[in-house]
């Protein structure tokens, strides 16, 4: 829509500031609390300027964390959650990758049964079954463990149905052509379906990395050893201090910690990410 | 550089739904056979089986002598043009190319000289790092070649190349495809559903209807000669005149003609009826002007004759008025007499 009327561009940005400001109003007051020494915002005057504590605060949580919450230092929980997004993400491309390719291109007896077996289980997100796949990851020992934290989230139903619907706007005859030129089911997967799913498997990669990132419940679930938190559930750990008032500050520092990963890999896979969602290769 | 001979060959879709009902047909080495007839007709599955894209229900296919009915499309030696192109549209026009001699493990060398030969002989040199969607139609259509080129199989395969490219275009690459055909002496099958395209490219033509095949023949044969009511009216434009004999029978001198037995459809040519009394012995008919049509150097005039149209084809514009009674005049060794009930010719012994 190309248009030239000055007051719907003014209205247009004006509602947009606007929208920008009170996503990023919270995100700021962490950020100025994370700067303040611990009793800056317990004094019910919240501060809006910058505090002279940012190093102190942001050193302290990524190198020896808050011991009398019982949670290790920031830079372990932000391994953990970096390798159980990483896992999650990278597991469930390859996984459903390869299921939709099966699904679409192969002519085996239950195809469409598998098909819709599949997508069946997207009616059941974690939380319903969290009970029996708790007992399941109990019962083979990965509590505690990055397989346990990983491996139940990985099957997806949703990333397979969207590669499902990308294979089928691929012509067919790009599959003969490649029979033709001699290529078997691994070849064409590799040299012909990969790289023009390029752009999909970015997109998913972004957003599945978040959905791992963000993953609360089921950390809280399966980690006891405080070796395996994750930082989106270390951070309610932090904040819940039995007698005292939390260190809002060092909270903070945490939060702003925890959201950098994400942001880092949106802002890398931005150009990709795009193009994926809107523009089919073709 | 090979033979191909199709023994019987029988397509079936979920049980009895015959797609293709028994075709028998021998390519010579070199020959370049046009596949034609209207649409849902058996022609694409036909080259399709003839690929190893489609399962042969039964019957054989041989290559070179070779039975290639079970082979998969990459052991058959053959290669394919394909309607959409088919262009790896991730790959450059190189790697379009080169993707067919690098999975059957062909030495980079020979590789590098058969893409040269191929980009020179299709003048794609420039565009050799470049995608296919950055290309025009009339380019991704030489791509495509090129990719069926450097493979240097026994067989180039076409499944309507052109009928994507507009209409200048098409004639254009029509000449092309030919000559390079002629140059390269490469075994084809070529379908297409255009009976132009059929006729100005075939060395032998395959008319197919219904599954069936309802002549082979050269073009000229075809065309001069059709085997059936079916051909008759499919090749050729405007199509072939189809009277039935009892209309024919007013036609002054008809009845004295001998006609074989059984014949109750006569066929007659648009070019073989003239409005001018011809030199020597000829049957007159007398009908109405219906319509004019004026295309240029000819005009095609449709003329009413009890009931029945019939189009010919006259040099220049002749000045006729709606409605005038017009005599038509046509010699007796323009009649194409035909039986209704088998829709075959009668003066030839029926083809096998």
């Amino acid at each position: 829509m190309v248009e030239n009327r000055p007051v719907l561009n003014i209205l247009t940005h004006v509602v947009l500031i606007v929208g920008v400001a009170i996503v990023a109003f919270p995100v700021y007051l962490a950020f100025i609390a994370s700067t303040h020494d611990a009793n800056a915002f317990a004094r019910g005057l919240a501060p809006m300027l910058p505090g002279p504590h940012m190093i102190d605060n942001y050193a302290q949580m990524l190198t020896s964390g808050l011991s009398s919450a019982g949670a290790p230092p920031v830079w372990l929980m932000l391994i953990n959650s970096t390798i159980m997004a990483l896992t999650i993400a990278i597991g469930k491309i390859a996984i459903s990758i390869i299921s939709a390719y099966a699904i679409v291109y192969f002519r085996f007896p239950f195809r469409l049964l598998a098909f819709w077996m599949i997508f069946i289980t997207l009616m059941l997100p974690v939380e319903v079954r969290i009970m029996p796949t708790f007992k399941v990851v109990a019962d083979l020992g990965m509590l505690n463990s990055y397989a346990g934290l990983t491996i139940p989230l990985i099957a997806s139903a949703t990333a397979t149905f969207l590669f499902r619907q990308f294979f089928l706007t691929i012509p067919d005859e790009l599959m003969e052509a490649a029979r033709v030129d001699g290529a078997g089911p691994l070849k064409f997967f590799r040299d012909i379906l990969l790289p023009l799913s390029r752009t999909n498997i970015a997109a998913l990669f972004v957003i599945l990395f978040i959905y791992g990132w963000v993953q609360y419940l089921w950390p809280l679930l399966v980690t006891t050893d405080s070796r395996y938190y994750t930082i989106v559930m270390g951070i309610k750990r932090l904040a819940a201090s039995a007698d005292a008032d939390p260190y809002w500050n060092l909270v903070m520092a945490a939060v702003m910690l925890a959201m950098l990963p994400p942001v880092l890999v949106i802002i890398l896979m931005q150009r990709l990410f795009v193009k994926g969602l809107v523009e089919t290769e073709k | 550089m090979a033979t191909i001979n199709l023994v019987d060959l029988q397509k079936s879709y979920g049980g009895n739904v015959l797609a293709v009902k028994g075709v028998n047909l021998s390519v010579a080495d070199g020959e370049l056979i046009v596949l034609v007839g209207p649409s849902g007709c058996g022609k694409s599955t036909l080259l399709r089986m003839v690929a190893g894209l489609e399962s042969v229900t039964s019957g054989r296919i041989e290559i070179n002598g070779r039975d290639v009915a079970k082979a998969e499309p990459a052991e058959r030696d053959i290669a394919m043009v394909f309607q959409n192109y088919a262009l790896y549209p991730h790959m450059t026009v190189r790697g379009n190319l080169e993707y067919g001699l690098k999975n059957r493990g062909t030495p980079r060398a020979e590789i590098d000289r058969r893409v040269k030969e191929a980009a020179e002989i299709l003048e794609i040199g420039p565009m050799l790092d470049r995608k296919p969607r950055e290309l025009s139609g009339g380019q991704r259509q030489r791509v495509a070649m090129g990719r069926a080129i450097v493979r240097e199989p026994s067989a180039f395969l076409f499944d309507e190349p052109l009928s994507n490219l507009d209409a200048k275009l098409r004639v254009q690459m029509r000449v092309e495809i030919r000559k390079l055909q002629r140059r390269l002496k490469t075994t084809s099958l070529y379908v297409t559903h255009d009976q132009l395209e059929a006729m100005t490219l075939a060395d032998r033509l395959v008319v197919m209807n219904g599954g069936l095949v309802e002549q082979i023949g050269t073009p000229t044969e075809v065309y001069d000669r059709p085997a059936t009511l079916f051909v008759a009216s499919f090749i050729g434009s405007p199509p072939m005149n189809l009277i039935p004999v009892d209309v024919m029978a007013q036609a002054e001198g008809f009845s004295a003609l001998p006609l074989p037995p059984d014949t109750d459809i006569i066929g007659m040519r648009a070019d073989q009826l003239v409005i001018e009394p011809p030199q020597g012995e000829s049957i007159v008919l007398h009908g109405q002007v219906e319509l004019l049509e004026p295309i240029g150097s000819e005009s095609h005039l449709h003329v009413s004759l009890a009931g029945q149209t019939l189009v010919l084809r006259v040099p220049g514009r002749p000045d006729l008025a709606d409605g005038a009674t017009i005599k038509l005049y046509a010699p007796p060794s323009a009649m194409h007499p035909f039986n209704r009930a088998t829709g075959r010719r009668t003066d030839s012994p029926p083809q096998a």
